[in-house]
C-alpha cells in the first residue's frame, strides 16, 4: 500500500522546491541562491563538503530556521506560510542522535504519534507498526540507552515514521556506524519507502551510499547546487568534460571537480565538527 | 571530506521483510484549536513520568537536600527561637519554605535541560513537529510542575515524619499542587528564557547558581519578610517564590495567607514566563 499524489488524482506535484534560497549567519552566506527540486517518490541525495550549505537547506526546508530569501514548497506548502502544514507532512531525522535515552524504545516512538496527534485508540497499532517496519519489536521494551548505534538510528526512522510522512528527511544518517549497521539502516529505509511510497531526502557524506542508494544526487558547494543528476549522469557528464577514455570517474573525483581542492580551511565551523564527532562517538 | 569504507551488502544481512504498515500510509488526523495545548503537555508530562519511572535516582539523590535544611537547620532554629513566626515552631514554619525551594531548583534546571536537548537533536526534532512553539514550552513548564510536585510529596512526607503539623485536607493539598506547578511553570520558564539568551550550558550554569541563591534568600522562605532590611523587602514583593511559599503556608499550616492574590501573581508570572521562554526558542532552534 504507497502513496503519492498521484493516487489523489491530481497533478504530479515536487516534494520539495527551493527557488533562490538564501540564508546568512551574521557574514557568512551558508546558503546562496539554492534552487532544488525533489520528486515525488524519489530518494534524492545533498551531498556536499561540511560547511556547503546542506544541513542550513534542510533546516529551511523543515521549517526550524526563517526563510528570509527565496521560497520553499514542500508538497506545494510554503515553509514559511503553512509552516504547520509543512510539519505534518515531515518526518525528520537529525544528524545527532536524538532518541532520549533515558525512554524505552517504545515509549520514543509513542511521544512522536503524541505530537503527531495519533489518537489513543490506534496509537498502540501505529506505535508497533514503526517499530516492526524497523525490526525493533524484541527491543521496544528496552531502554534506548541500551541500544547500539545501529539500533538508535533505526529507532529515529521508527520516531519519523509513526506519523505516515510523505517526505522523509535524514541528515547524515549512517554518520558513525560500522559498514554492516549503515547497510542496515539504507536497507530499512529502502524497504519502508518501497511500503510506502515516500518520498527521501538525505544528505551524506558518503559517496558509496549516494552512488548505491540515491535516484538522483546534488553537490553542493559554498551554499548553491554545483551539479545535479542521477550517480551515472554525473559520472558520464565529468569523462565528456575531461575528454577521458577508460573507466567512469568515481562520483568522488565528481565531487573533487565540483568543490576542488583545498577544503579544509572552510570544511564547517567548530559547532559543526564538534557536533559530527560528538555523533560519531555516541554511536560508537 | 573523506569516504568512508565502504559498504557492501553484507552477505549475512538478511534482506529486510517488513510486514502490513497500512497505518504508517494514513497520516493521523490533526487536532486543531484548543485542543492542541492540554494533548502536547499531556504528552510531555507523561514522558517526564516515564522518565521518573525508569530511574528514580534523580528523585532520591534530590530529597537529602531539603531533609538536611529541615534536620539541621530547622531543627537549630526551632531551639534558638531567633525568628519570629507567629507561634508556630520553627521546623513547621520552615517546612513550606524548603517544599517551595526544592522544586524551584528542580525547575531552574529545565534551561540546562533545555540545551542539552537542543545540543542532542530531541528539541530540534520536537520543533519539527506540529507542535507551536509555545505550546512545547507549556508542556516543559507543566513537565517541571509535574516532577516538582512528585519531588514535594517526598519532602512532605519527609517533614511529616519530623513531626511538623500540616493539614491533610484533600482540597487544601490540591491547592499545594497547584501552587508548587505554577511556581514551577514560572521558575522553569525563566531558566529557559535565560537559556535562549545565553545558548550554551556553561553560561546558564554559572547564571544558574547566581540566580537561584538570591530568589531563595530574598523570599519569605526561611524567614517572614517583616524582619528583612527595605531593599530585599522590596526584593521579595517581586520575587515569585515568596507569593508560592505564603501560599504553601497558608495551605499546609493553616496561618494568615493571601491566598488570592498569591495565585493570581503566579498564574501572570507562569504566564508571562511561557510568553518570554516561547519567544526565544527560535534562538535555541538556530
Amino acid at each position: 500500500m504507497t502513496r503519492n499524489a498521484k493516487d489523489d488524482g491530481g497533478p504530479a506535484v515536487d516534494a520539495v522546491t527551493c527557488d533562490g534560497l538564501r540564508y546568512s549567519f551574521g557574514e557568512t552566506q551558508a546558503v546562496d541562491g539554492l534552487d532544488l527540486s525533489v520528486r515525488d517518490g524519489e530518494v534524492f541525495g545533498l551531498l556536499g563538503p561540511n560547511g556547503a550549505g546542506k544541513t542550513t537547506a534542510i533546516r529551511c526546508i523543515t521549517t526550524l530556521l526563517p526563510v528570509p530569501a527565496g521560497r520553499i514548497r514542500v508538497f506545494g506548502h510554503d515553509a514559511t506560510r503553512e509552516r504547520m502544514a509543512v510539519r505534518r507532512l515531515l518526518g525528520y531525522v537529525p544528524q545527532q542522535l536524538s532518541a532520549d535515552a533515558g525512554l524505552t524504545g517504545r515509549e520514543n516512538v509513542a511521544l512522536f504519534a503524541r505530537v503527531f496527534d495519533v489518537s489513543r485508540r490506534e496509537r498502540a497499532r501505529r506505535v508497533e507498526q514503526a517499530l516492526e517496519a524497523v525490526d525493533l519489536t524484541a527491543a521496544a521494551d528496552r531502554l534506548a540507552r541500551t541500544y547500539s548505534g545501529g539500533m538508535v538510528r533505526r529507532l529515529e526512522l521508527a520516531q519519523a515514521l509513526v506519523s505516515a510522512p510523505r517526505l522523509l528527511m535524514l541528515d547524515e544518517p549512517t554518520i558513525g556506524l560500522d559498514p554492516i549497521a549503515r547497510t542496515n539502516v539504507w536497507e530499512h529505509i529502502n524497504a519502508v519507502r518501497a511500503a510506502t511510497g515516500m518520498t527521501v531526502l538525505v544528505t551524506t557524506h558518503y559517496m558509496d551510499e549516494a552512488d548505491q542508494y540515491c535516484d538522483r544526487l546534488a553537490l553542493m558547494h559554498r551554499g548553491r547546487v554545483r551539479a545535479l543528476g542521477t550517480p551515472d549522469e554525473l559520472r558520464t557528464g565529468l569523462r565528456e568534460r575531461l575528454g577521458t577514455e577508460g573507466p567512469l570517474p568515481t562520483l568522488e573525483d565528481v565531487f573533487r571537480d565540483v568543490a576542488g581542492s583545498g577544503l579544509d580551511d572552510q570544511s564547517g565551523d567548530f559547532r559543526d565538527v564538534r557536533s559530527t564527532r560528538r555523533t560519531a562517538s555516541r554511536v560508537g | 571530506m573523506s569516504e568512508a569504507p565502504a559498504a557492501p551488502r553484507p552477505v549475512s544481512a538478511d534482506p529486510v521483510h517488513l510486514a502490513d504498515l497500512d497505518l504508517l500510509v494514513v497520516p493521523p488526523r490533526a487536532r486543531t484549536g484548543w485542543k492542541v495545548l492540554p494533548a502536547r503537555v499531556a504528552a510531555l508530562c507523561a514522558v517526564e513520568l516515564q522518565k521518573l519511572r525508569h530511574d528514580r535516582t534523580e528523585l532520591y539523590t534530590r530529597a537529602i537536600q531539603p531533609a538536611l535544611w529541615l534536620l539541621i537547620f530547622g531543627e537549630t532554629f526551632t531551639r534558638i527561637r531567633a525568628i519570629p513566626t507567629g507561634g508556630i515552631p520553627y521546623l513547621d514554619y520552615l517546612a513550606p519554605g524548603i517544599i517551595a525551594q526544592s522544586a524551584m531548583f528542580i525547575a531552574i534546571f529545565y534551561g540546562i535541560m533545555i540545551i542539552w536537548e537542543r545540543d542532542a537533536g530531541i528539541l530540534t526534532k520536537l520543533l519539527v513537529t506540529p507542535t507551536p512553539r509555545s505550546a512545547l514550552i507549556t508542556g516543559k513548564a507543566f513537565a517541571a510542575g509535574v516532577k516538582a510536585l512528585i519531588q514535594a510529596i517526598v519532602v512532605v512526607l519527609i517533614a511529616a515524619v519530623l513531626g511538623v503539623a500540616m493539614t491533610w485536607n484533600p482540597l487544601r493539598l490540591l491547592g499545594v499542587a497547584g501552587a508548587v506547578v505554577l511556581g514551577s511553570a514560572f521558575f522553569s520558564c525563566l531558566s529557559m528564557t535565560i537559556a535562549g539568551i545565553v545558548l550554551t550550558r556553561d553560561r546558564l550554569m554559572g547564571i544558574g547558581q547566581a540566580i537561584t541563591m538570591p530568589l531563595f534568600f530574598g523570599s519569605n522562605a526561611l524567614y517572614p519578610v517583616s524582619v528583612m532590611p527595605g531593599w530585599l523587602q522590596a526584593i521579595s514583593k517581586v520575587n515569585p517564590l515568596s507569593y508560592q511559599v505564603d501560599a504553601l503556608r497558608g495551605l499546609l499550616l493553616g496561618t494568615p495567607s493571601h491566598l488570592l492574590s498569591d495565585f493570581a501573581v503566579l498564574l501572570v508570572a507562569a504566564a508571562l514566563g511561557i510568553t518570554s521562554a516561547s519567544s526565544l526558542l527560535a534562538r535555541l532552534a538556530r
